[in-house]
């Protein structure tokens, strides 16, 4: 553990270590993170709850258990957990109105395995209402900043687990990705973001959006840290029918396999595309990214993933269609929010149905509603076969593609920048949806496909914002994105570079 | 992109209405279907909004699909099937403790239900 006051430098394996050896009081380490919430986090708005009392007891009971616990691989690490991930007995909101009060009664299997693990969950984080956004400001919250530059986004929909991780606010942080939302963040905030392959992760306790689509991964620092909450998380579930049983590759042994003897794929169309917009920046830092592993002994060759370019209209049919499905719960009857009834209640007889839809009005922010409406009209009669079937059609086929990839050209892994820009002003895509969703073009065929996939730190533009690199791996293959990663993190740790405008030492720059 | 395999379309060959461009009364009755309340403001601008999307998604029509199995799912699941025991479950006190309005269990209704407001007259 590095003899330093502030986290700057600590990933969880330097805090288990720590703990495990006593020469750290797990306590100490969870009041220095409190400290550091308490310190930055109000000019963030990346936390939605802290979990101050809780958090210091458990983590006296990792003290006092330290002899039988020491095998742990999460022994005495805070982490956050995304607000759209059950907490029993603590608020869970998902960022939205409609979930006002809500307090579930049993906890996510995500996180009964990291507390099994020795793990210390210390707040919840803000994020786009539902996780529908790239951006967090669709939050009932109010949006959170990005800790590079704090007149930007940090990304979305899990804008405040990422930038929790950059500022130091936890090492590490539990999110959902739908479309990107993990790994789009991870690269506007300059840190590892995971999403495993479809069905690695239970989800039971995550507030459904998109079924076919959602993943539970980690946001941490470095790619051992994503690799070790991984294998703490991963897993079947009984409670989540979606979940498979497939081995999990040992970890450690992966990390430091190096890069030769793998082969990376580069869909040199999808990034020269014109309606990708890919900065020159954000390219640039593709480019040396790519040739760091190419160095490293990585065989890097072209591929054609011919429908790549029609993800973004393929997902933004497809999970507003499921999102319009599993929001329709959110009725006003069974927990959170109900509208008060309008005055005066002159039609006793339509008064249920009139309550469904005055509580949904006044539940639900902007771009969920659009979601539902987007998703309801792609299910219409009339247009179902025009809109939805149609975009399940090319989805086999942007699938298709990957496997021929992976199969005839024989790639591990498919390289591509994670984002096409760096980390936008906030309010600069709000009034503009398309725009917004426009942005995830390099992120939503993993969610299309089920594939795994990571962000990882590439470097900062010229204006001193975060980049990311990302890699999407064949089925259940989550060990050669941490092998390519490790490989990548060591010849450049960008980790190591602090956010410039997180708050550190106190002083609180306007940017 | 410059390698997607662009058709031409071919006239005929789809549905009519996919071209045509949102109308307000389509996002009224959408919004009802979807019990969504919707102010004339919103209405005016998911109209526009939601017109820009589809008219971005018009470009699927130009994917040959032919004979292309859907995937509504990424995977096909393992057998979800299990033992059809008996488990304890959500007591009637936790399953109404997030109700806006219910009315709790007790000694004269065992149970205890949620409230809602009048469907009957």
């Amino acid at each position: 553990m590095p003899p330093t006051a502030a986290p700057g430098d600590w990933t969880i394996a330097t805090i288990r270590a720590a703990v495990a050896s006593g020469d750290r009081s797990a306590v100490d380490v969870c009041q220095t993170y409190l400290d550091r919430i308490a310190e930055a986090d109000g000019c963030l708005n990346a936390m939605t709850l802290v979990l101050r009392d809780e958090a210091l007891a458990r983590a006296a009971e990792v003290d006092a258990r330290r002899a039988d616990w020491r095998d742990r691989p999460l022994l005495g690490v805070p982490i956050t957990i995304k607000d759209v991930i059950c907490t029993r007995g603590h608020p869970t909101t998902a960022a939205s109105r409609i979930l006002e009060g809500f307090r579930p009664p049993y906890d996510a299997t995500v996180v009964t395995r990291l507390r099994a693990a020795g793990a210390i969950v210390i707040g919840k984080t803000n994020c786009d209402e539902f996780a529908m956004g790239s951006s967090t400001e669709h939050s009932a919250y109010g949006p959170t900043r990005n800790p590079w530059a704090r007149s930007r986004t940090p990304g979305g929909s899990s804008g405040g687990a990422a930038a929790a991780v950059a500022a130091r606010l936890a090492p590490a942080s539990i999110a959902s990705d739908t479309g990107g939302s993990i790994r789009q963040p991870a690269a506007f905030c300059g840190v590892v973001g995971l999403k495993p392959t479809y069905g690695r992760v239970s989800r039971y306790g995550l507030l459904a959006f998109g079924s076919s689509l959602d993943q539970i991964g980690p946001i941490t620092l470095t790619v051992a840290d994503a690799a070790t909450v991984f294998e703490a998380i991963a897993g079947a579930d009984p409670c989540d029918a979606t979940s498979v049983d497939a081995p999990v590759a040992p970890v450690d042994a992966n990390l430091t396999r190096g890069a030769a003897g793998t082969r990376i794929g580069v869909p040199r169309g999808v990034l020269d595309a014109s309606d990708a917009g890919l900065d020159a920046h954000v390219r640039q830092s593709f480019e040396s990214a790519l040739g760091t592993l190419a160095e490293l002994g990585a065989d890097v060759v072209d591929i054609e993933l011919p429908h790549a370019g029609y993800a973004v209209p393929v997902y933004y049919l497809v999970a507003p269609a499921e999102a319009s499905a599993n929001l329709a719960r959110y009725d006003g009857v069974r927990f959170g929010f109900r509208a008060a009834p309008p005055e005066p209640d002159s039609l006793p007889t339509a008064s249920l149905a009139g309550m469904y839809d005055r509580t949904r009005h006044a539940g639900f922010g902007a771009e969920v509603k659009r979601r539902i409406m987007l998703g309801t009209y792609a299910l219409s009669a009339g247009y179902y076969d025009a809109y939805y079937r149609k975009a399940q059609q090319v989805r086999s086929l942007i699938r298709r593609d990957y496997d021929v990839a992976f199969a005839d050209q024989g790639v591990d892994v498919v390289a591509m920048p994670t984002t096409p820009s760096p980390a936008f002003a906030l309010g600069e895509r709000t009034d503009d949806p398309l725009s917004m969703y426009l942005g995830d073009v390099f992120t939503v065929s993993a969610n299309l496909t089920g594939l795994p996939a990571i962000s990882l730190p590439a470097g900062l533009t010229v204006d001193g914002l975060p980049t990311g690199f990302q890699l999407i791996g064949r089925p259940f293959d989550e060990s050669m994105l941490f092998r390519l990663g490790g490989a990548l993190e060591r010849a450049a740790p960008w980790w190591r570079e602090r956010p410039s405008a997180a708050g550190f030492g106190g002083a609180h720059p306007v940017s | 992109m410059a390698r997607s395999p662009y058709r031409a379309p071919e006239p005929g060959c789809y549905d009519p209405r996919m071209a045509e461009r949102l109308t307000r009364a389509e996002v009224e009755r959408i919004a009802a279907l979807a019990h969504l309340e919707l102010t004339a403001d919103e209405a005016e601008r998911f109209t526009r909004q939601l017109g820009d999307i589809l008219d971005y998604a018009e470009r699927l029509r130009h994917v040959d699909t032919t004979g292309t199995t859907e995937s509504w799912r990424p995977s096909a699941p393992q057998s979800a099937l299990r033992a059809d025991t008996v488990r304890p479950s959500l007591g009637p006190h936790d399953a109404l403790a997030n109700a806006p309005d219910a009315s709790p269990a007790d000694r004269d209704s065992d149970a205890g239900f949620f409230r809602v407001p009048r469907v009957i007259d």
